[in-house]
């Protein structure tokens, strides 16, 4: 597999948020572009639920491009021309970085259940690590949508002065009791499939395929919005003239999203979709360093953030809805925060800022060109 | 974009002069180096004159989300949201200026506004047109209609400008609100008519007042 691969844990354990200890324990990430001398032009990409690394490279097991190729690359507004982007798989994913699939060195065995409930928090901690190996005392900036934007977020709050700007994108502050039901609802599926087996499906040699896609197929219609699905599919049939007043996947979307649900299962782990949901759902940020007052979060030592803040919402999503971008806004204007705030106007819904929005790519352009002229970055910064 | 006319910002992209010329008046009142707010900042022209000309932290605040994409892709500290209801989380005195620009008439609350204004900033900026100009007094009298004039170009069922007042007007609210008018102008079209917002002859010869503002 493409990408790099390091130890990290290994003098100490990292200890997590449940207060169990993780280590040594292994982050794949990528590189992009080159650090300059001064090491100031490094952009940490965090991923979504079910991203990886893979920002620019062909997938190694679906052969797409990509991600985030819309985004970033030469001459796109995350420029590695410019810029040294790093992007690493989180802790508790599938793709290379330590997580349920793996094996854990105590018992030889794939950990399973065993593997340590983690958080964003956790995930973060170990991107420090990693940031740390490179070498790297602060970050350009650390940009990412949906669960990378409350990884952005956690970043801002729990290493200020390592930040410099940061760019939360289609996401919230804490995870909606609503977001928190169909996490559950994809939980349940997974866990109602026999092939699951408690968890331990790698011993026992199965697959709870038919769950995860299930988990997968419900995840993906809150990813869209309801104009986007009656553009793309209205009430059409597949490839057939009338219903067949069966239950068959008569209808365009039935198929579309069972297809959704196979690719899905065979780039994904069943464990780490429990695992990863579950750090989304545990994400408070009020409440975890703001003694349940979000602008709190943002205050240090009596000053406000350092960091310079860029926040954009897609006015479609109802996942991650504009309003509660707008608390983030609301708490950062509270202790005097420079920040940027833009709701891109598209009826794409909560995918949209992995896809080709003019708009939205203009504002990070112009956000970081002007984040980078006050870090002092010039054109020709590079190596 | 402010409620004014269009026109301006037109005219002023095609003569290439830079900013217009009530904004340049406010930027005369801003430090170097202090912090800034603009609310209703616009396309950002006087953001990133104020940055790159008086090296002033600069932020806006701007309704239109065109103006916000303007801003924000050019580098511009900008917010999109609504000055009666997104100014009220900053803290007392966040900011060295809080800048108004000719759109307290499209307030619904202007009052609130200037409160608001005055608390967050050490001091406020704001620029008001004169209904009591003698052109629009004018216009009233010898037409009995509502004056429309080339800068408050709007008829009197589409203006955005709900809350107009005079200079004497501002002047009495002010008073009333126990905010100090550390300075003003008086301007109209052929230039500046006086610094003094207490004339008789401000009231009806000024275009628009620029008021710097502070709380007593």
């Amino acid at each position: 597999m493409p990408g790099h691969r390091v130890t990290l844990g290994v003098e100490r354990p990292m200890r997590l948020d449940s207060g169990a200890e993780l280590g040594p324990f292994e982050v794949a990430y990528q590189t992009y572009g080159a650090l300059n001398a001064d090491r100031s032009n490094a952009i940490l990409i965090c991923h979504a639920l079910t991203g990886d690394h893979y920002v620019l490279d062909q997938h190694p097991v679906t052969g797409k491009p990509g991600w985030w190729e819309m985004l970033v690359g030469p001459g796109k507004p995350v420029d590695t021309d410019r810029y040294f982007v790093i992007c690493s798989n989180v802790i508790g994913g599938c793709m290379g970085s330590t997580g349920p699939k793996e094996t854990d060195p105590a018992t030889g065995k794939p950990y399973g259940l065993g593997f340590p409930v983690i958080t964003i928090g956790d995930m973060v901690r170990a991107q420090k690590l990693l940031v740390e190996h490179l070498g790297i005392d602060q970050l350009f900036c650390v940009i990412g949508g949906s669960m990378g934007g409350m990884q952005v977020l956690q970043w801002a709050v729990a290493y200020p002065e390592s930040v410099f700007a940061a760019v939360p994108i289609a996401t919230a502050a804490r995870h909606s009791a609503q977001n928190i039901a169909f996490h559950e609802v994809g939980r349940q599926a997974i866990m109602a499939d026999p092939d699951w087996a408690g968890g331990n499906y790698l011993l026992e040699g199965t697959r709870p395929h038919r769950g995860l896609a299930v988990a997968r197929m419900a995840a993906h219609i809150t990813y869209l919005s309801e104009p986007a699905l009656h553009r793309k599919f209205g009430r059409n049939l597949q490839n057939r003239q009338t219903v067949t007043y069966g239950f068959d996947a008569d209808f365009q979307v039935e198929s579309y999203l069972r297809h959704q649900g196979i690719t899905f299962v065979e780039r994904f782990d069943a464990n780490s979709y429990l695992y990863i949901t579950r750090a989304m759902d545990y994400f408070d940020l009020a409440a975890d360093y703001g003694g349940g007052t979000l602008s709190n979060a943002f205050r240090k030592d009596g000053k406000g953030t350092p960091v310079r803040f860029c926040l954009a919402s897609f006015s479609s999503d109802w996942l991650f809805p504009t309003s509660e971008s707008r608390a983030i806004v609301h708490a950062l204007n509270a202790v005097a925060a420079n920040v940027s705030f833009v709701e891109i106007r598209t009826d794409k819904g909560h995918d949209s800022f992995l896809l080709d929005e003019p708009e939205f790519h203009q504002v990070i352009r112009g956000f970081l060109d002007g984040c980078a002229e006050h870090r002092g970055l010039t054109r020709d910064s590079r190596p | 974009m402010s409620p004014l006319d269009d026109k301006q910002a037109a005219a002023r992209a095609a003569s290439g002069t830079g900013i217009r010329s009530d904004l340049k008046l406010i930027a005369e009142m801003v430090e170097p180096g202090s912090r800034v707010l603009d609310v209703g900042c616009g396309d950002g022209a006087l953001l990133a004159f104020l940055s790159r000309q008086k090296g002033v932290d600069a932020r806006g605040i701007e309704l239109s989300m065109d103006g916000v994409h303007q801003c924000v892709a050019q580098g511009l500290s900008v917010i999109q949201g609504d000055a009666e209801t997104d100014l009220k989380d900053y803290p007392p005195g966040a900011f060295d200026y809080v800048i108004l620009s000719q759109t307290l008439q499209a307030m619904r609350e202007p009052r609130t506004v200037l409160e608001t204004m005055t608390r967050i900033g050490r001091r406020a900026i704001v620029s008001v047109p004169n209904f009591g100009y003698w052109r629009i007094r004018v216009q009233l009298l010898l037409t009995g209609r509502m004056p429309v004039t080339e800068k408050l170009g709007y008829q009197w069922w589409e203006t955005p400008n709900i809350h107009f007042c005079t200079i004497r007007d501002f002047v009495v609210l002010a008073e009333e609100m126990g905010i100090r008018i550390e300075r003003c102008m008086i301007v109209n079209g052929a230039g500046r008519v006086t610094g003094h917002a207490h004339s008789g002859l401000a009231n009806l010869l000024g275009e628009q007042g620029v008021f710097l503002l502070r709380r007593d």
